[in-house]
């Protein structure tokens, strides 16, 4: 009960605090709208049947999933550091795993918010019709989406505690994540060494969830595929928390920035 | 002589005070590995959507990534000082803010020269684009002016950032506006009109254009119109940068808001 309030209150508390930041709030929305709007307008362009128009909105909204996540995942320890509350995070009596991943929780619920902008932008501005065949079981793919990219970028955070550039590289890995986890180019376009990566990443099984529950295929294998990596990313996150913050206390390099 | 100094060395200075930026971890991602990937998630994505070739989006990505150093690096340069608290000092100095403001753009427009040359270069490499070889100085020419009617661009910005708190914000923002407008991943031909006519407004726009007839075997004089217009709307944002860092520096005084966060 007391873990289950710890993640509600410090999700909920995050989550308020992200919604006031320009950065966080406002550019995670806007953001990947720029994106949404060249692809909505390359595929207009294309001439593309209305499937294709569907699939290309509905990928390019989970794009802002990630989106939210990834350069501010990947600089959020750096930025508690900067605010000097980082060691006041690590000295709590709670897991700090526990502490974090709200945090990186908050960061992927903005991005289902920017998810949804994205598909009323899809919707109103492009004309593109939003016929889902199982809206539940879509409702279901974003939401385990949310969990397991907010998960990854728990484990993103977690790697980039000692670098100190992280959000240039967290920045650079949302175009990356972008173009191999098959939200609008499928897996398969690529060459083959690359598909184990795509395998990897939990983005693209709830893709792969999120668009089959979109066109009433079977969506329920990679929705608990995309679960299951999240788990692994939870795992190997709080594994690597506790080396690396054993090692920070060793050498005292805690607020070192 | 003071102000080429002021120019040149004040420029330099400045562009090297960047260093957040210049550190390898930064500068590795962002200028190298990050146009080279918006040039493939744009050509996959075009190969998928069934329009442009690889040739049209290796140009239009590549010319456009010139603006992550041009607006971002130009508004940091008034942007950080504000941040670090020194800008109240750099404008209380008697220097003259024509030399002092274009010094800090020039090592910019090499940077975002720079950047667009790497694009091209590993964007010919991993896509398999061939360009002609003749195209390859004239190509240098027409990067050269687009990278300075950005900075030009980013020289607003930056005279914004004298006023605004959230320079990212507003850059990110210019940036994808860019993304959209000039033609970059979508011809202008089958943008919506108003686009279109407001694309030619943007700096970037014809330069794009210059590069990609250059791409396909035009010769230099060919787009020297392109050029020009794209030089002239350079010249024009510098002019309207300037101005603006008069007044909003003018109006800062006066409301004692300089260093104000």
């Amino acid at each position: 009960m007391t873990v289950l309030r710890l993640l509600g209150v410090s999700w909920w508390m995050q989550l308020k605090m992200r919604s006031r930041s320009a950065f966080d709030g406002f550019l995670s929305l806007l953001w990947p709208l720029f994106f949404a709007t060249t692809i909505f307008l390359m595929f207009r362009a294309g001439n593309n049947a209305p499937r294709a128009l569907l699939s290309a909105a509905v990928g390019s909204s989970v794009m802002g999933i990630w989106s939210a996540t990834s350069t501010t995942a990947s600089s959020a320890l750096q930025q508690e550091r900067r605010q000097g509350t980082l060691e006041l995070l690590v000295a709590t009596p709670a897991p700090f795993a526990l502490v974090m991943a709200p945090l990186t929780l908050s960061m992927a619920t903005v991005g289902a918010y920017s998810m949804v902008t994205t598909l009323l932008w899809g919707r109103f501005v492009f004309g593109i019709p939003l016929d889902i065949a199982s809206p539940a079981a879509f409702v279901l793919g974003v939401l385990a989406t949310v969990l397991a990219v907010g998960l990854l970028g728990f484990l993103l955070a977690v790697c980039s505690v000692r670098y100190r550039s992280a959000w240039s590289l967290g920045a650079q890995l949302e175009l990356v994540v972008w173009l191999i986890g098959g939200f609008i180019i499928p897996v398969a376009a690529f060459p083959a060494w690359v598909h184990p990566l795509s395998w990897a990443l939990a983005p693209t099984w709830g893709m792969n969830a999120i668009r089959a529950a979109t066109f009433g295929d079977a969506w329920a294998l990679d929705a608990l595929m995309c679960l299951a990596l999240g788990a692994v990313y939870a795992a190997v996150g709080t594994y690597l928390a506790h080396r690396l913050l054993r090692s920070a206390r060793q050498h005292a390099s805690l607020a070192l920035s | 002589m003071s102000s080429l100094r002021l120019f040149f060395v004040g420029g330099l200075t400045s562009y090297k005070a960047l260093f957040g930026w210049l550190s390898p971890w930064i500068l590795v991602p962002t200028f190298l590995l990050g146009p080279l990937v918006q040039v493939l998630l744009f050509a996959y994505i075009g190969r998928t959507a069934g329009v442009g070739d690889d040739r049209f989006f290796l140009i239009g990505n590549a010319v456009q990534y010139a603006a992550i150093p041009c607006l971002f690096a130009m508004s940091n340069t008034i942007g950080g000082e504000r941040q670090s608290q020194t800008l109240g000092l750099l404008l209380v100095t008697p220097a003259r803010r024509i030399p002092l403001f274009l010094g800090r753009s020039l090592p910019v427009i090499v940077n975002g020269i720079g950047v667009t040359l790497v694009a091209l270069l590993s964007g010919c490499l991993v896509l398999g684009v061939r360009l002609p070889r003749a195209s390859l100085l004239p190509l240098l020419v027409v990067v050269t002016v687009s990278a300075f009617a950005c900075t030009g661009l980013g020289l607003v910005a930056a005279a914004v950032a004298l006023r605004v708190r959230e320079t990212a914000v507003l850059v990110n923002v210019i940036f994808g506006l860019l993304l959209i407008f000039c033609g970059v991943n979508v011809p202008l031909s089958a943008l919506p009109h108003w686009m279109a006519s407001t694309a030619g407004w943007l700096p970037l726009t014809h330069g794009i254009a210059a590069a990609r007839r250059l791409a396909v075997g035009a010769a230099l004089p060919d787009v020297t119109g392109l050029l020009l217009q794209e030089a002239a709307l350079g010249a024009a944002y510098v002019l309207a940068g300037l101005g603006l860092l008069r007044w909003f520096e003018r109006e800062s005084r006066r409301r004692a808001t300089l260093e104000l966060m």
